[in-house]
């Protein structure tokens, strides 16, 4: 039930009200304080949702992890340790040559093949191949893992992250679509 | 000069220019507020060069990851574009200048107690400007999309990684996705140009109102404490006594501080240019030795300076640890003796700091722990072999990657000790158990070397001894990675 004067020129003047504010009046202030502040809420919410919602849909979303070709067997000696190129599972059309990634493929025998990620698991560098001496070596911080992608000195905590591979219809493939830094170990 | 001001005389009074800012340019300050002083607003002019040029080069600049490398090439020719190259090199000194005067800053304040009461909030807003100005300049290297910008998101990913539990998400947060690419730079881009800046109005908004609702911290004196209860009205009649208006009584120095710093951040920019542009973004060239500016490079050190089981903790714990402390001190130490000469341990944990930081900068600028992947192959005259297996030794010192890590003669990397004469420090059943087992920082070659070659290259290092004339030493020195 409203408690406004029906009549304007029977009730309180504004000033009145001011100085003589009665407890209807305090109320409808409080009521109307109370909603404004909601209703901001209410802005704040409508419009950042969407943003932060937008922003972090990152970690939302399914990895989109597919078998990527790093090319023919024939390319691949056994024995030998190479670097072998692909592409981002879903490059966005902009991406340019941040869509090409990297990885150490090895051919240990005939059908088989090994592939570690290029990055450090110290802080994500890239490693390098000495083919002679059997190691991979980080130059950021002298971090070395043997052939086997095992720490073997330096700051390294975890081995390298490996790509599930396989053969299919002459390639040579790998399971990729993961970022290999941030891989529980 | 009428004209002028009767135009001026209408703007003010319908705008309230004067209503607005005569306080902020009356405000009294203490006289003896000098040169110790400028430091905070040359931060603040440091920043204004970042928005200023930094405006500007968006308008060249282009937020695509395949496209961003050849726009900075353009913008980084002298000849085809002078002012782009000097725009660039302004950005990054100007970083760097911000980087230096926020040290500074917060230095002079905490040395002059400055962050007692009643400021204990102007220092809280400073810690969090300190931290977003590191936050944009690591965000700001990687702008310069390069081969070393490319990786080191792989580093910030990596280290966002090491945190528990959310630390894998916050890496897909930064990379934008599952890999590097398309969105990566556009996120970046907009942590740098709008997130982080937006951040600083709002932190130096309020840095700055609380400079003017406080004052300026008077020149601490010996014996002449903070307390709580008495320090307002102490203050209130400070100013009466001693009191100057900012403007233009204080403000010229900030003025004249302002603006040798910017003659420097220019002079820089057109006689040392901007920094230098990498290969291209691309993640297959992994021949990349990505290092951090100048200004992040001891965190770098530091890094590669802890023992491994402490770095995942360090890595999460250290920077919580750091901005508890600084967030903590003015609650700890909100009352009391302001000057230095009678803190004796604000002085000294200053200079640890300092020396920390410097001591750890070398290191990073040397980096020692990098291995050397160019190392040539000792020549004869430096081997020195008198029998075939010696020589074969000698080789295999080469090929077996002890050369990236180790030098004989200055040929060599600078990771492990030299061995220019290890014959005279280990015996031969020493350096075979060295080989072998391997040590923190070296591999074990149990598994990945033949008894003949062990043999061979220890025939080789027990020849490494002072007692045998070394007759040629790398005239570079160690070679670099």
């Amino acid at each position: 039930m409203s408690t406004e004067p029906t009549n304007p020129h029977s009730g309180p003047s504004v000033a009145e009200s001011l100085v003589d504010a009665g407890q209807p009046l305090v109320g409808r202030r409080a009521f109307f304080s109370k909603l404004s502040i909601g209703l901001s809420a209410v802005i704040g919410g409508l419009v950042g949702l969407p943003v932060v919602g937008f922003l972090f849909a990152p970690l939302l979303r399914n990895s989109r992890q597919i078998w990527q070709s790093v090319g023919p067997i024939g390319n691949f000696n056994v024995g030998e340790t190479v670097l072998a190129t692909f592409e981002d599972p879903s490059p966005l059309p902009w991406a340019g040559v941040t869509a090409r990634s990297a990885a150490w493929v090895r051919r240990e025998s005939q059908q088989n093949f090994v592939a570690f990620a290029v990055n450090c698991t110290h802080l994500g560098c890239p490693v390098r191949w000495l083919q002679s001496a059997n190691l991979f070596m980080c130059p950021c911080h002298g971090g070395v893992f043997d052939s086997a992608g095992f720490p073997a000195a330096g700051p390294p905590p975890h081995p390298l992250f490996r790509y599930r591979t396989r053969v299919r219809r002459g390639q040579v493939e790998l399971l990729v679509g993961t970022l290999p830094v941030a891989v529980e170990q | 000069m009428k004209l002028l001001k009767a135009t001026w005389d209408w703007i003010d009074d319908r705008t309230g220019m004067s209503t607005l800012l005569g306080p902020v340019f009356d405000h009294p300050v203490p006289a003896g507020a000098k040169w110790a002083y400028v430091f905070g607003s040359a931060t603040m002019i440091a920043f204004i060069i970042q928005v200023v040029t930094g405006i500007a080069l968006s308008a060249s600049f282009v937020t695509s990851s395949g496209e961003a490398y050849a726009s900075l090439q353009a913008l980084s020719d002298p000849v085809n574009n002078p002012l782009g190259y000097l725009l660039r090199g302004m950005h990054f000194y100007g970083a760097s200048a911000m980087v230096i005067m926020v040290g500074l800053h917060m230095i002079q304040v905490f040395l002059y107690g400055a962050y007692k009461y009643p400021r204990e909030m102007n220092w809280l807003s400073g810690v969090v400007l300190f931290a977003v100005t590191l936050a944009m300049g690591f965000t700001g290297q990687l702008l310069r999309w390069d081969d070393i910008a490319v990786w080191s998101v792989y580093l910030a990913a990596a280290m966002s990684a090491k945190v528990p539990i959310v630390g894998s998400g916050i890496a897909h947060f930064l990379v934008a996705g599952d890999t590097i690419g398309g969105a990566t730079l556009s996120r970046f881009f907009a942590f740098h140009v709008f997130f982080i800046p937006a951040i600083i109005f709002v932190f130096l908004g309020l840095h700055l109102w609380l400079v003017i609702h406080h004052g300026i911290s008077e020149p601490p004196e010996a014996g002449r404490p903070v307390d709580p209860k008495t320090y307002r009205a102490w203050y209130h009649q400070y100013l009466e006594k001693h009191g100057v208006p900012f403007w233009p009584d204080a403000a010229w120095r900030d003025v004249v501080f302002g603006l040798a710093m910017v003659v420097v951040i220019m002079l820089l920019s057109w006689f040392w240019g901007p920094p230098h542009l990498g290969h291209p973004p691309d993640p297959t060239l992994v021949e990349v030795y990505p290092k951090p500016d100048w200004y992040l490079l001891w965190i770098f050190a530091a890094l590669a300076l802890l023992p491994g089981e402490l770095e995942e903790i360090v890595v999460f714990v250290g920077p919580v640890i750091i901005g508890a402390i600084l967030v903590a001190l003015p609650f700890i130490s909100n009352r009391g003796e302001r000057s230095w000469k009678r803190r004796p341990w604000a002085v000294a944990s200053v200079i640890i700091i300092l020396m920390m930081i410097g001591s750890l900068w070398i290191q990073g600028v040397q980096a020692p722990w990098t291995p050397s992947f160019n190392a040539e192959a000792l020549p004869q005259q430096v081997v020195n072999a008198s029998s075939a297996e010696i020589q074969r030794g000698a080789e295999l010192f080469n090929t077996q990657g002890c050369q990236n890590c180790h030098a004989i003669a200055g040929y060599g990397g600078q990771r492990g000790p030299s061995l220019s004469n290890v014959a005279d420090r280990l015996t031969r059943e020493q350096i075979a158990i060295s080989i072998l087992n391997g040590r923190r920082n070296m591999p074990a070659y149990a598994t990945m070397m033949s008894p003949e070659d062990l043999s061979a290259l220890v025939d080789f290092l027990q020849t490494r001894s002072e007692r045998q004339a070394q007759p040629h030493t790398n005239p570079a020195g160690a070679n670099t990675p």
